[in-house]
């Protein structure tokens, strides 16, 4: 990645995401907004898949965005953002864009882009269009009260993988995304989190430079109060944890060479990473875990960094 | 209040007025409310940074507070601010402190 | 009074190719391809166009129809002239987007050769697609000649950026998509002439930022349906001007529907599409020679519906009969044209014997002599039912 920003004192000032949105309070997605759109500038169009981020911020006559922002549906904001990247080169081969250097940048969900958006997705990827897609994770399908995603992580309770008797939580790991997301050979593709932004606003940069090369990915962690079942306040506490305790590692994918970027880039050792309980014994989908339980997640923790670190050294 | 008539409205529900959520203040949404005490806040932005809101402004300025001298207050926008808390968490110095809002 | 232009010239085209050389003509931005029989010949000439450096656009290669008519949403909502082409699956597998494109008051223009819909699978023709999305808000032409095809698609985008709605224009799978017929074609900077850009109300553009696609709660949604249900009744006046401009200008015009031997017809089959409407011309001329007095009626605007031209057409027969291609099961009347136009009879309090026929279902053949059986039909037992016709029951 390159420095844009270097110190906060950097960080563009100017809001473009206006508050009166009806995100949660201490929505750990809404810091993400605020940022995403702060640092791609105004000279952008936003497509956004359906989700919490979509339906708290556009109720109606009145709408958060200040960009030119497009929403079509579920499934498909990586082909609506395919379209409106291919009708600006083209009015601009014709001289009919007048906006200069537009930039094209999605928005959507986990369960936008792991699930119902996946084809799109890659059909986007593929195409190489000069789009930015930014996935802001919360691991669930948070709009819809909840339910379980190919995000969520396993044994996490969610209203469709409940704490039962006999089944408690989610029975399958989470997908690999950014390992979907590089198998397509894009330019450049990293991971982020609302509790490190310096590092995150570089990295929007970054890959949004880098959409004249081609198509390129964010992945930005971000919890969720109601479907984390935590107190609103530790937002950004639990996304530091996530980093941490190595459960969220931060690292991007700068045209085929991995990197890991502090503090995760200390954490191929394992004694300095935090014990992964204490991110996840802030957070109410995690409390029914046993001991047993979170080994088997810790184990399935140090074979993902085992394989992180010989990528990282390919 | 009486609602615009189709015909009055904008075709295929397209908002033409930027950022109008700012018409829907988010102060109600608050049981506690952040109070940033000056004395103890050393600048460093965090709160500004964390807001999901976006509510925390920097006021430009010069602010004796004790004996040193600063060149921004951070404050804030009480309109929209949901009372999360997420500042108060990540404030190093917990120069803010969350206080009930009156019933 | 407009010059009827000279620079034409003729070309053997198939109507795939027809709807190819049309939207070329009408310099567009971006096109959304995806191959599915019998639509493929279309996007593949269009490729050509593109690969040959004839035509100036944009094609994505997309994964699917979804992303087909998702696409060309995001590039029409930029601004953008588009084109797309589907049939049958497809068009299944994009119908969220349908809504969503009409709704969002989208000039986008689709090419649909009409095809059976699964299961059990079938590449051939019926109209069990269109008639599927024929509610969905879209302007509807159905094409009876590879003529027509290619003056309609450039009909489609003057009426669709008029009223900004998205325009459908269909015609039979294989049966029109891929016989060759003689074509005239437009000088292509005329047809620019004909189809200029107008200024869109609203588009994504930095310098001037709106929000499309929002939420809407009771107190907003069905304000902008009834809008969207307004706008569509409204461009029946404008698809008739386009259509009478565009004669005046190319010399070739057709009216919301054709007529056929109707001036003092006593019984007459309503259908659509190309090879519905040959058999039943060639049937009423058998039955005329008979001394029966035939006519036949092919809508081509059917969405919206030219209610009133359709009631003034049928005004003087005895009995008619509605040859459907498409199938709407459980419904009270089987063939969609059908209910269409006994709903318009019952609004306007017309009485009068008609019979629903469905036929050429996954193209089984309907012969002339099928059609013929119907002017029997209609004179001997004029009633009101639904008949299957040429299935083996
Ligand atoms: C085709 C389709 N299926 C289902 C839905 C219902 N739906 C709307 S938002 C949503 C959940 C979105 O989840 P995610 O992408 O993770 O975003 P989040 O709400 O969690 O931010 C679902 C299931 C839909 N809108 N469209
Ligand atoms: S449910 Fe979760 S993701 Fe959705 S607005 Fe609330 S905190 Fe944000
Ligand atoms: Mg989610």
């Amino acid at each position: 990645m390159k420095l844009y920003y270097k110190t906060l004192k950097d960080l563009p000032r100017e809001e473009l995401f206006a508050p009166g949105h009806r995100m949660c309070a201490g929505c750990g997605a809404a810091i993400a907004m605020r940022w995403i759109t702060k640092t791609i500038g105004p000279n952008a169009v936003i497509a956004n898949a359906t989700g919490c981020v979509e339906v708290t911020t556009t109720p109606y006559p009145e709408t958060a965005w200040m960009h030119p922002y497009i929403h079509v549906a579920f499934e498909n904001s990586a082909a609506v953002a395919s379209g409106v990247e291919a009708a600006i080169k083209a009015l601009k081969r014709k001289g009919m864009w007048d906006a200069g250097d537009t930039k094209v940048v999605v928005i959507a969900g986990d369960g936008g882009t792991y699930d119902i958006g996946l084809q799109s997705l890659s059909g986007m990827l593929e195409r190489r269009h000069g789009v930015l897609y930014i996935l802001y994770d919360n691991e669930a399908y948070m709009n819809t009260g909840i339910q379980r995603s190919g995000s969520t992580p396993k044994y996490a309770w969610t209203t469709t993988t409940p704490v039962g008797t006999a089944v408690k939580g989610k029975i399958q790991w989470k997908k690999d995304i950014m390992g979907i997301v590089t198998a397509h050979r894009v330019p450049y593709a990293a991971t982020a989190s609302v509790a490190y932004i310096l590092d995150m606003v570089n990295k929007i940069k970054t890959a949004l430079e880098y959409t004249e090369e081609g198509p390129t990915f964010l992945h930005i962690y971000a919890p969720c109060v109601p479907g984390w079942r935590y107190p609103e306040n530790k937002t950004v506490e639990i996304a530091r944890l996530a980093v941490e305790t190595g459960y969220f590692p931060l690292y991007e994918w700068d045209h085929g060479k991995l990197k890991l970027n502090p503090p995760s880039s200390n954490h191929l050792d394992k004694s300095k990473r935090k014990p992964l309980k204490e991110y996840l014994k802030l957070q109410g989908r995690f409390a029914h875990l046993t001991e047993q339980e979170i080994a088997e997640i810790e184990k399935e923790l140090d074979a993902y960094w085992e394989y992180l670190g010989k990528l990282a050294q390919l | 209040m009486s609602l615009p008539k189709a015909a009055e409205l904008p075709i295929g529900a397209v908002i033409p007025e930027p950022g109008s959520t700012r018409r829907n203040k988010t102060a109600g949404w608050r049981t506690l409310k952040p109070v940033i005490h000056d004395d103890k806040c050393i600048r460093c932005q965090l709160c500004w940074l964390y807001c999901p809101e976006g509510t925390i402004a920097e006021r430009k300025g010069v602010f004796q507070v004790g004996n040193r001298t600063y060149d921004v207050k951070y404050e804030i926008v009480y309109d929209y601010c949901k009372g999360c808390g997420i500042c108060a968490n990540e404030c190093p110095t917990k120069a803010i402190e969350m206080v009930p809002e009156a019933p | 009074m407009m010059q009827i232009q000279k620079t034409r010239w003729v070309e053997a085209l198939t109507g795939n190719y027809a709807t190819a050389y049309a939207v070329k003509a009408a310099d567009v931005d971006v096109i959304a391809v995806y191959p599915i029989t019998p639509q493929t010949t279309i996007v593949e000439k269009l490729s050509e166009f593109v690969a040959n450096g004839e035509l100036n656009a944009e094609l994505i290669h997309v994964e699917s129809e979804h992303s087909a008519l998702s696409a060309v949403v995001g590039a029409s909502a930029a601004g953008a002239r588009v084109f797309t082409a589907t049939s049958s699956q497809g068009l299944e597998l994009a119908h969220e987007i349908l809504h969503i494109a009409s709704a969002m008051r989208l000039p986008i223009v689709m090419a649909v050769p009409a095809r059976a819909i699964s299961a059990p699978i079938s590449i051939h023709n019926d109209y069990g697609d269109v008639m599927n999305a024929r509610d969905t808000g879209w302007i509807i032409y159905i094409a009876a000649s590879a003529q027509e095809v290619y003056d309609t698609i450039i009909q489609a985008y003057r009426v669709a950026e008029s009223v900004n709605l998205p325009a459908m224009v269909a015609y039979d799978g294989f049966l029109l998509s891929h016989t060759v017929e003689p074509v005239e074609l437009n000088d292509e900077e005329e047809v620019r002439r004909f189809l200029p850009r107008p200024v869109r109300p609203y588009t994504l553009n930095p310098k001037r930022p709106v929000t499309m696609g929002p939420l809407a709660s009771p107190d907003w949604y069905y304000e902008f349906k009834y809008q969207q249900a307004v706008a569509l009744k409204e461009t029946y006046k404008v698809a008739k001007d386009v259509d009478a401009l565009y004669g005046e200008k190319f010399g070739r015009s057709y009216g919301v529907l054709e007529t056929y031997k109707m001036e003092d017809a006593e019984y007459a089959i309503v259908t659509y599409g190309g090879a519905a409407f040959g058999n039943a011309k060639a049937a009423a001329d058998i039955a005329r020679e008979r001394g029966t007095a035939a006519g036949v009626v092919r809508m081509r605007l059917y969405r919206p519906f030219p209610t009133m031209d359709l009631l003034k057409a049928l005004e003087g027969v005895k009995a008619f009969a509605v040859l459907d291609r498409a199938i709407m099961f459980g419904s009270p009347a089987e063939g969609p044209l059908y209910k269409d136009i006994a709903t318009a009879m019952f609004i306007h309090g017309v009485d009068k014997p008609a019979v629903g026929v469905i036929h050429g279902i996954g193209q089984r053949t309907m012969y002339v002599e099928d059609m013929y059986k119907i002017y029997t039909m209609l004179r001997e037992n004029p009633r009101k039912e639904v008949v299957f016709m040429g299935v083996r029951i």
